[in-house]
């Protein structure tokens, strides 16, 4: 006896088909939308003399994390211009900020809904499990589909596999809140908006700042995928490098994005721990 | 008399759990199988509560008694699953979330057992919350902050942080915040039961005085039955989310209403809450008019088997005493009116008055003790026997 075939891929895809006949205003728009947000960072980054963009980072470094982050941070930002990969690593930075902006945009409200309604949550958890074990390169079909080639279906699709930390660790951070605290609010008579501004949300900045970081962690590691659907940056070289095994510039942009991980996570570690002091929260 | 209760509890019922409306729609008798079977619990069941303007009113319970659960429904933080809950003659089910946050912001103000302080706000801003929250300008909110924080002397401090303050002074911050808003109640949910004992006593102590100063209704949850007599004008005690009985301290004490209460408070030493008011006598026969006639009242002290005599003026105060012998010698020589015979040589005390000095009072005098409220108006006499007769029935 055989199995029923149930045709569950077609179905997806005229889904994504109808989609894209009936809404590609709606995705054309995103795409400008996006792209403009990209070229805003790029022309920023790319504009700016590499020795001037060395300084600022080193300083951040310093204020957020102290002098031998922003040791450290310079040689590594020296080191990729000594590779030839400036322009790639800053290409890279400006699709990370711009898929960070936007999963920090989408997840900030979902986490705080899902914390908030039990329904919300129970529905957005299967999701959000499946958004993180999907292997990334499945949604890349869909993503080209709505969005064509180039960077904006890249950043659609690491928005889509770094967006989960964000939803996560914003709910948690806000059911994380003491009971008493939030019981405290409601005494003193706060409706929902002033318990969520005065009380839940300044509580759970901790928690929603570490969301951030993994979410800029994440979305560094899409890079590589991301540039299989024609997102520009340090991804290109590497694919580059396995397509023609070509170990040396693999070596080169493969640690050129460790560079960029490194020096962004101890950046955002060392201002979220800042904030915490600042605000008496640890 | 008929009076007007600030809260009232009436048939108030709060079951935990997905079922709870079916637990509730169950006869009363099967309510507890019901809950069992169907994962609710039963936290509150059928209290009734008339708390009147201005008293302290303590719920006392250990824990796991519905205490807590009862303290939240009086300003819906819990809604109640049955029942009604008044304020101000206001039915809570009967208002939309607006009003009742309304009457949460401008009529009672709530204290926490840790504290519920927010860290992330200096004392100045965590006591100006309920303010805030309605609204006023930063320059009103301010000026009546820094007033609730010279309140409980932390006027200081206004610019520390929760976290470098010591748990007494932290509580001190909950009390001012909720005395900022003015309301007309307070909530205390086992206010100072993080406290270690000697910062706790000594906060109690703070709390008489303050609440002798801003007038309050007052709801107080406690575990602690030495808090609960020291603080309550009445107590209700609960168990298994029952109300067992209410009554005065005294009455909790001197008359347990069933097995647990007097087990509860059979650790208390009873001179603890036995004061003048409970020991007093009626003081008819202890008492004359100024105006009697002196052999009228010779007489009479003759036939009750008495030394000497409490003489009042027409507004019922006590204006002195006059004795046996001396009402005896001045008939002799020339009749004067019992106003010029009395001397002052005599105790008196408030009603409250506790035991221990009642009797170093009793020791030093051999008139019966006068008991006068604050009109010095004679309220009882406590004979020197009858405080001996007393002390038997206590030991």
């Amino acid at each position: 006896m055989d199995f029923i075939r149930i045709p569950f891929g077609n179905l997806v895809e005229n889904i994504v088909i109808w989609l894209t006949d009936n809404f590609s205003t709606f995705f054309d728009s995103i795409t400008a939308i996006i792209n403009v947000a990209l070229n805003q960072f790029k022309t920023i980054l790319v504009w700016m003399p590499w020795p001037i963009t060395i300084i600022i980072v080193m300083v951040l470094a310093w204020r957020f994390a102290g002098r031998r982050v922003a040791l450290i941070a310079g040689l590594f930002l020296y080191f990729l211009g000594s590779f030839k990969l400036w322009t790639e690593g800053l290409n890279t930075l400006a699709l990370v900020a711009t898929s960070v902006s936007v999963s920090v945009l989408l997840g900030l409200p979902l986490g705080i809904l899902s914390a908030r309604y039990e329904p919300v949550h129970k529905l957005i958890r299967p999701i959000l499990d499946g958004m993180q074990t999907i292997p990334s390169f499945v949604y890349l079909i869909p993503a080209v589909m709505l969005f064509g080639i180039g960077n904006v279906p890249g950043v659609m699709a690491t928005v889509i596999f770094s967006l989960p930390p964000m939803v996560r660790l914003t709910n948690l951070g806000i059911r994380q809140v003491s009971n008493e605290a939030v019981e405290a609010g409601k005494a003193f008579g706060c409706n929902e908006w002033q318990l969520l501004t005065k009380v839940q949300f300044p509580l759970a900045l901790p928690s929603i700042m570490t969301g951030i970081n993994q979410t800029v962690m994440m979305a560094l590691s899409m890079s590589v995928t991301a540039a299989m659907i024609g997102a520009g940056g340090l991804g290109v070289k590497i694919l580059y490098a396995i397509q023609r095994v070509h170990l040396s510039v693999g070596v080169e942009a493969g640690l050129g994005i460790l560079f960029i991980a490194i020096i962004l996570d101890r950046i955002l570690q060392g201002y979220s721990s800042r904030q915490k002091r600042a605000r008496h929260l640890s | 008399m008929q009076y007007d209760p600030k809260i009232h509890c009436e048939n108030v019922w709060k079951i935990f759990g997905k079922s709870s409306e079916k637990v509730m729609k169950a006869s009363p008798s099967d309510r507890d199988d019901i809950a069992a079977s169907l994962h609710c619990t039963i936290a509150v069941r059928e209290a009734n509560l008339e708390i009147r303007e201005g008293e302290v009113f303590v719920i006392m319970g250990l824990s796991g008694s519905g205490k807590s659960t009862i303290l939240r429904c009086l300003n819906h933080l819990i809604q109640p699953t049955h029942g009604r809950v008044v304020i101000d003659g206001k039915d809570l089910n009967t208002l939309n979330a607006k009003d009742i946050r309304e009457i949460r912001q401008e009529k009672m103000g709530m204290v926490f057992q840790n504290f519920g302080l927010l860290p992330h706000r200096n004392v100045l801003d965590n006591v100006a919350l309920g303010l805030e929250v309605q609204r006023l300008t930063s320059q009103e909110r301010y000026k009546r902050t820094r007033e609730a924080l010279d309140l409980v002397g932390l006027l200081d401090w206004e610019q520390y942080y929760p976290n470098e303050l010591s748990g007494g002074m932290q509580q001190r911050v909950g009390l001012a915040r909720a005395l900022a808003v003015n309301p007309e109640m307070l909530l205390m949910d086992e206010a100072f039961s993080a406290l270690d004992p000697l910062i706790r006593r000594q906060m109690q102590e703070e709390f008489l005085k303050l609440i002798a100063i801003v007038k309050k209704t007052i709801v107080f949850i406690t575990h602690d039955l030495d808090e609960a007599l020291k603080l309550a004008n009445r107590i209700a005690v609960m168990k298994d989310g029952r109300i067992v009985q209410i009554g005065t301290p005294e009455e909790i004490v001197m008359q347990p209403a069933d097995e647990y209460v007097s087990e509860f408070v059979s650790s208390v030493s009873r001179s603890k809450v036995v004061s003048a008011k409970n020991l007093m006598m009626e003081p008819d026969k202890w008492i004359s008019a100024e105006k009697e006639d002196p052999i009228a009242v010779l007489n009479k002290m003759r036939k009750n088997d008495i030394d000497s005599i409490f003489i009042t003026d027409f507004t019922n105060r006590l204006v002195g005493v006059v004795s046996m012998k001396r009402l005896k010698e001045t008939l002799n020589r020339s009749p004067a009116g019992l106003k010029y015979m009395a001397h002052q040589d005599y105790a008196s005390v408030p009603p409250d008055t506790n035991l221990e000095d009642l009797i170093s009072h009793a020791a030093q005098t051999k008139v019966p003790i006068a008991v006068l409220d604050e009109g010095e108006r004679l309220l009882g006499v406590i004979s020197r026997s009858s405080l001996l007769e007393k002390l038997a029935d206590l030991i």
